[in-house]
């Protein structure tokens, strides 16, 4: 059983994630604030029922999703799996993977640090529906296994790996349209009709 | 590498596999959860394998894991200090209730 004495000292260093995850999930500052807020609140209150030792991080985040779930998310609009951008495999790769030859010498991080902005990686994620979105965010951002989200949202987790799956599928599509619009993409790597048999330029041999 | 023209990373249309699945194939339907980390060791040694063979899997493999890596570099975002006093200053009122009761 954890003293909440010790609460404040162990809690407080997750404060920037959980921010940035509450952030994702309302997609509004105000929000965020009063849900990292309140998820502390709620965190210090059933401290007592914590079991010092085992992760920490990960129970702040389910009571953080579950405070998400039940009280900011918009009620009207439930999300439905057919809002999802489906996308083929390697979507983004088939499409900006030549990118690391063309400059020679850069690996594809460097290239992809240029190509994506901030605020066009948070609104890609931000764009995705709920449930996909949650997962992307876990997985990806924070670096939760699959047996944690799993915990954290309360699904199994064969459910996680596929809301995975396809969340990110849709994530690379999102962030190329981003790409596109700003007019990145060089020439040439615009497919107008995307198919998913459409063999990768940037592969040519 | 080989070159049977069945690579899943640059060929993925216009031959048909129904009964067996190309090692490239296998790969790339393991790619997500490879690099999860969330393999069992023989699955993951299985696709090593093959990565350290097939340079076009290697390479999108390698794309997939940098971006990974750039969509968690680009997704963070300052706590405002209000918010952080603000909590700071919760905590200790319910301290002070809890020593109270």
């Amino acid at each position: 059983m954890a003293d909440q004495a010790h609460f404040a000292e162990q809690a407080m260093e997750y404060m920037s994630p959980l921010y940035s995850a509450a952030l994702r999930m309302t997609r509004n500052p105000a929000d965020a604030e009063d849900l990292v807020q309140e998820t502390y609140l709620k965190a210090y209150r059933g401290f007592g029922g914590f079991t010092e030792g085992t992760n920490l991080k990960a129970w702040l985040y389910r009571i953080l999703t579950n405070t998400y779930i039940n009280s900011y998310r918009s009620k009207k609009r439930r999300p439905d799996e057919t809002e999802l951008d489906e996308a083929e495999d390697l979507y983004l790769y088939r499409r900006l993977g030549g990118l690391e030859a063309v400059a020679a010498g850069r690996s594809a991080e460097d290239e992809l640090m240029d190509y994506f902005t901030d605020q066009e990686v948070k609104d890609a994620i931000e764009s995705l529906p709920e449930q996909f979105r949650i997962a992307v965010l876990l997985a990806d951002v924070e670096g939760f296994s699959y047996k944690e989200i799993a915990e954290i949202v309360d699904v199994p987790i064969g459910t996680v790996m596929s809301r995975l799956h396809r969340g990110r599928k849709a994530l690379q599509k999102r962030l190329f349209d981003f790409a596109s619009q700003r007019g990145l993409v060089p020439d040439g790597m615009v497919d107008p009709n995307p198919s998913p048999d459409a063999p990768a330029p940037a592969l040519a041999e | 590498m080989t070159d049977d023209g069945t690579h899943a990373a640059h060929d993925h249309g216009g031959h048909d596999h129904d009964h067996s699945a190309t090692p490239c194939e296998d790969a790339l339907k393991e790619l997500y959860v490879y690099i999860d980390g969330e393999l069992t060791e023989e699955k993951r040694s299985i696709i090593a394998g093959h990565l350290d063979d097939c340079n076009p899997c290697l390479e999108a493999f390698d794309f997939e894991a940098e971006l990974r890596i750039v969509i968690s570099r680009r997704c963070h975002d300052d706590v405002p200090e209000s918010l952080k006093l603000r909590i700071a200053h919760e905590l200790e009122l319910q301290d002070d209730q809890t020593r109270d009761a």
